[in-house]
């Protein structure tokens, strides 16, 4: 296809038509006849024994029809998993324990001990009150490097605190060391944060009249649908899940949510039933960001050329297992950043506390490093005497050269250097302060996250396209759309190939019953995997009304073009067919008119693993940012006046999405530089809402400047690379950099609260440059 | 539990409802008038998801209880435009790319319609500051801003 379309443009998309309308109906939205509501109730400790559960007086009250607790549940304690289909085993442990309802003991405030339904929202409340649970505390353990200690108290029973344990070696740090001419050595830290979408999590489920467990869920994993099974005991046929459109994801769906409690319940009652989170009981219970203390040392020559990194990261990752393998595993490979490094050591370890459960958010275990790594280079550059620009330049990996980290050989385009130059040029110059005590300063960052799921998983997507007798267009995918424009690329992609307007195409998504499996909507996944297994399928359809339209026309195939829903020989669209005539010849002839793809992504074992050396990921995305930030000497307080991105994202499908999704990223990136924060002591969550949990406003964003670079050299469907969660990557250390470059302080600690920036500099002038660190709680 | 009925004005339809009286507007529109575009994202109003207009001014739903709404017009994203004649808003919406996961656009829109019927001529940082107690999650604001100010600037000519 030399001419495009439909690619490339930035299209209103369909969905956005149907959300400005009030149409679209999300989680909370859809209601059934005779529907019950469904509550949980909460773990009221961080950690304690439970010493006995007394559920009678909420099963009493009237309009109450069901109460469970743990031993109402078939299969309590089930594998966590996250849609993979691919068992991974090896000498590193992936697989984490997830219980449904906590039995002997809880483990972090936020657990649910047990679940009621009832004929309203209000009588199921009451009765989740009624419940008496007799707690004896504990003192459980908070902060990861306390949890790591000998004396430690054990978050889950009969188990140390150690969930994960990496190390990777590359040359010879020592030797790297005693080669440099400067070495500098920090602590950093990064703290929970919330995905905070503004949708709660919601799902509505009965059983069907076939049977079936139906779960309506606001997800980003439809495939829990075995998850869902496995902990009720039944077969995964027995159960189906539907992702309606979601009101944002950021990770923090991809976890199982409401969907096991609310089948219990509909099995139990056999009625439908509802259960809708509270802004609370989200923040409470789902999972969060994971906090890593980050220890770099990382040296370099009088030229600027680094030689050598040790690092050593350790993630809290709360109290049960979820994803923090793979979130550390994504860390330790990106730990070194876009850059040639020929000496690393690193060493990861993941640790269980008392907190909420960290697991999946935007940027997945490459964001944490990359607010270290980029301070590193500011810092080295800063030594040198060179511009934080040169010695960046000076040691980006380019194509074909190796991951310092894992040794993966980049086989894509990288476009470092302009995304970083580009950035910077368009912040521009300095802007002059607004008043004599604001001082102004700007930063760059740069960095790299793989788009795709670990090659280990052998992940895979699933598409069907299909052309109806009028010539418009089916596509069915098991996709979730949690608002990045999953299905609508889906749509573009297939009336690119189809020769068929936009319009003229409907996609049917996020139903394990009925649409072909696709996978999760994480890991920048989707337009790669599903994007491509459309363009597959739809590429297939094509040939076969193109070899029909060639026998009705008397000519090669090859001659052929489709566009408008027409048919004709290249160069004379005078003569065609419509695009229907010849469906419909297809269809009288027995050519079938739909197609399903399946595309593989590249495939590993991870029994082939000793460290985690060798190729990890299908491919990465490259970027940087730059900031220009106002900072108030007096009070701390931090404005960032600019903020520009840019990277290369192979091809943008839709423009406006593109933009949307860097744009976006730039505000979540700011908000974990500068307010986010869940804030915890001793287990207890301090900001249990968006008004103490402070989300950036319009008030205090800046226009984003985003620049797209397009190298076309992606493994998407026309050369596109993923770009969700990689322009999220280097905003943190960006803001931090323009933070130092403004007012001579490195802020070690996110987030750079004006408190912490005010310490900083009251320190700034006691304390000689003898390497910094976060202050240890 | 002791109920009034309250007759209220949703989107140019005339509507008598029983509420009791700790019962907020969002969760009458919600649950008792199928108004499910009105969005509750933490009924704490921290978010502007429930925002709808009440007599001509954009509040949150969630701080209002039923029974001040009572002999009043409420207009939410369903009656600001169609299908067939949608609000300019709303086609700048979709034009600018100003909607990603969509669920703070309804509150989103009927704040910046409100704010429009009463300052047509707004420059962008009185937009900026009109939209402050809307949360978006997802685009970062700067589409959100920039569709708003096409329809100010069009209506200013």
């Amino acid at each position: 296809m030399k001419e495009l379309n439909i690619i490339g443009k930035s299209i209103g998309r369909h969905d956005a038509k149907d959300k400005v309308l009030g149409m679209t109906k999300y989680a909370d939205d859809f209601s059934m006849p005779g529907m019950l509501y469904g509550k949980a109730l909460w773990s009221k400790y961080p950690a304690a024994n439970i010493l006995s559960i007394n559920t009678s007086k909420a099963f009493a009250l009237p309009g109450v029809k069901a109460v469970l607790t743990a031993k109402d549940v078939p299969n309590n304690e089930i594998v966590t998993r996250m849609g993979q289909t691919h068992k991974v085993k090896g000498i590193f442990s992936f697989e984490g324990l997830y219980r449904v309802l906590a039995d002997k003991r809880v483990h972090f405030l936020g657990e649910a001990v047990a679940l009621v339904a009832a004929e309203t929202e209000e009588i199921a409340e009451e009765a989740r009150d009624l419940i008496e649970v007799q707690y004896e505390p504990l003192p459980g353990v908070f902060n990861e490097l306390e949890a790591l200690k000998p004396e430690a108290f054990w978050v889950q029973e009969g188990t140390d605190n150690t969930v994960t344990h990496y190390y990777l070696t590359r040359g010879d740090v020592e030797k790297g060391f005693g080669e440099s001419d400067v070495i500098v050595e920090n602590a950093y830290h990064v703290p929970f944060v919330d995905t905070a979408y503004i949708e709660p999590e919601s799902g509505v489920a009965w059983v069907d009249d076939n049977g079936v467990i139906t779960i309506r869920v606001a997800t980003q994993v439809i495939e829990h649908f075995r998850d869902v099974a496995e902990a009720l005991g039944i077969n995964h046929n027995r159960v189906r899940v539907i992702a309606p459109y979601i009101g944002g994801g950021f990770g923090g769906k991809e976890d199982v949510t409401v969907e096991i409690y609310l089948a219990l319940l509909a099995q139990k009652t056999r009625r439908p039933v509802k259960m809708t989170w509270t802004r609370e009981e989200s923040i409470l219970s789902h999972c969060k960001r994971h906090p890593f203390a980050m220890f770099y040392k990382t040296a370099a020559k009088k030229d600027g050329r680094l030689t050598a990194l040790q690092v050593k990261l350790v993630a809290n990752g709360g109290a049960y297992v979820t994803l923090t393998p793979w979130v550390l595993l994504y860390a330790l490979a990106d730990a070194a950043g876009p850059y040639r490094i020929p000496n690393v050591k690193a060493e990861g370890l993941g640790v269980l506390t008392n907190n909420t459960f960290a697991s999946a958010n935007r940027g997945f275990g490459g964001i944490q490093p990359c607010f270290a790594y980029e301070s590193q280079m500011d810092e080295l550059a800063k030594r040198l005497g060179m511009e934080p620009l040169e010695i960046r330049r000076i040691n980006y990996i380019e194509k074909g050269e190796t991951l310092s980290t894992t040794g993966q050989i980049i086989e894509t385009h990288v476009a470092l250097p302009q995304t970083a130059e580009k950035a910077w040029e368009a912040v521009g110059e300095k802007s002059s302060p607004c008043s004599a005590n604001t001082k102004i300063g700007r930063g760059v960052a740069s960095g790299m996250i793989g788009y795709g799921r670990l090659i280990v998983l052998h992940d895979t997507s699933r598409a069907s396209v299909q052309v109806e007798l009028d010539g418009s267009v089916v596509v069915r995918s098991g996709i979730q759309d949690i608002g990045g424009g999953q299905a609508s690329s889906l749509c573009q992609i297939a009336a690119e190939v189809l020769g068929v307007p936009y319009e003229d195409v409907r996609i049917y998504f996020g139903d394990t019953a009925q649409t072909p499996l696709a996978g999760t909507t994480t890991a920048t996944r989707q337009l790669y995997m599903s994007g491509n297994a459309t363009l597959n399928a739809a590429k297939e359809v094509r040939k076969r009304l193109l070899t029909k339209a060639g026998e009705m026309m008397e000519t090669g195939t090859e001659d052929l073009e489709i566009r408008d829903k027409k048919i004709f020989v290249k160069g004379s669209p005078g003569t065609s067919l419509s695009l229907a005539v010849v469906a419909k010849a297809c269809a009288s002839d027995g050519i079938p008119l739909s197609h399903e793809a399946l595309f593989k992504g590249p495939f590993r074992d991870v029994t082939e693993f000793k460290t985690l050396e060798g190729k990890l990921f299908p491919d990465f995305t490259f970027g940087s940012i730059a900031a220009e930030v106002a900072v108030d000497e007096d009070t701390g307080k931090v404005e960032v006046l600019k903020l520009a991105s840019c990277f290369d994202v192979g091809k943008a499908i839709n423009r406006a999405s593109v933009e949307g999704q860097m744009e976006g990223a730039a505000i979540y990136g700011m908000g974990y530089a500068l307010s986010e924060e869940v804030m915890v002591e001793n287990g207890y969550t301090l900001s249990p809402s968006l008004s103490e949990y402070l989300l950036p406003t319009s008030l205090d964003v800046p226009d984003v400047k985003t620049i797209i670079l397009e190298s076309g050299t992606g493994l998407g469907p026309f050369g596109a690379k993923g770009i969700g969660e990689p322009a999220l990557c280097p905003v943190a250390p960006a803001i931090v950099n323009a933070i130092q470059d403004a007012v001579g302080v490195r802020i070690y600690e996110l987030p750079a609260t004006p408190e912490r920036i005010l310490m900083a500099m009251q320190r700034r002038n006691v304390q000689e440059n003898k390497g910094g660190h976060f202050e240890v709680k | 539990m002791k109920t009034y009925e309250i007759e209220l004005n949703l989107n140019c339809e005339s509507c008598k409802v029983e509420v009791t009286a700790q019962e907020t507007l969002l969760e009458v529109l919600r649950k008792k008038l199928n108004a499910t575009e009105v969005k509750n994202g933490c009924a704490k109003g921290d978010c502007g998801a429930c925002a709808v207009i009440l007599d001509g001014m954009a509040v949150n739903s969630c701080l209002t209880l039923a029974l001040q709404a009572d002999g009043k017009e409420v207009v939410t994203v369903k009656g600001i435009g169609t299908e067939e004649e949608p609000h300019p808003l709303q086609e700048s919406f979709v034009e600018h790319g100003a909607v990603q996961c969509g669920f703070c656009t309804p509150g989103m829109l009927v704040t910046a319609r409100s704010f429009l019927d009463r300052h047509p001529t707004s420059s962008r940082e009185e937009i900026r500051q009109a939209i402050s107690g809307n949360l978006c999650r997802c685009t970062g604001y700067k589409k959100i801003i920039d569709a708003i100010e096409k329809v100010a600037e069009t209506k200013d000519k």
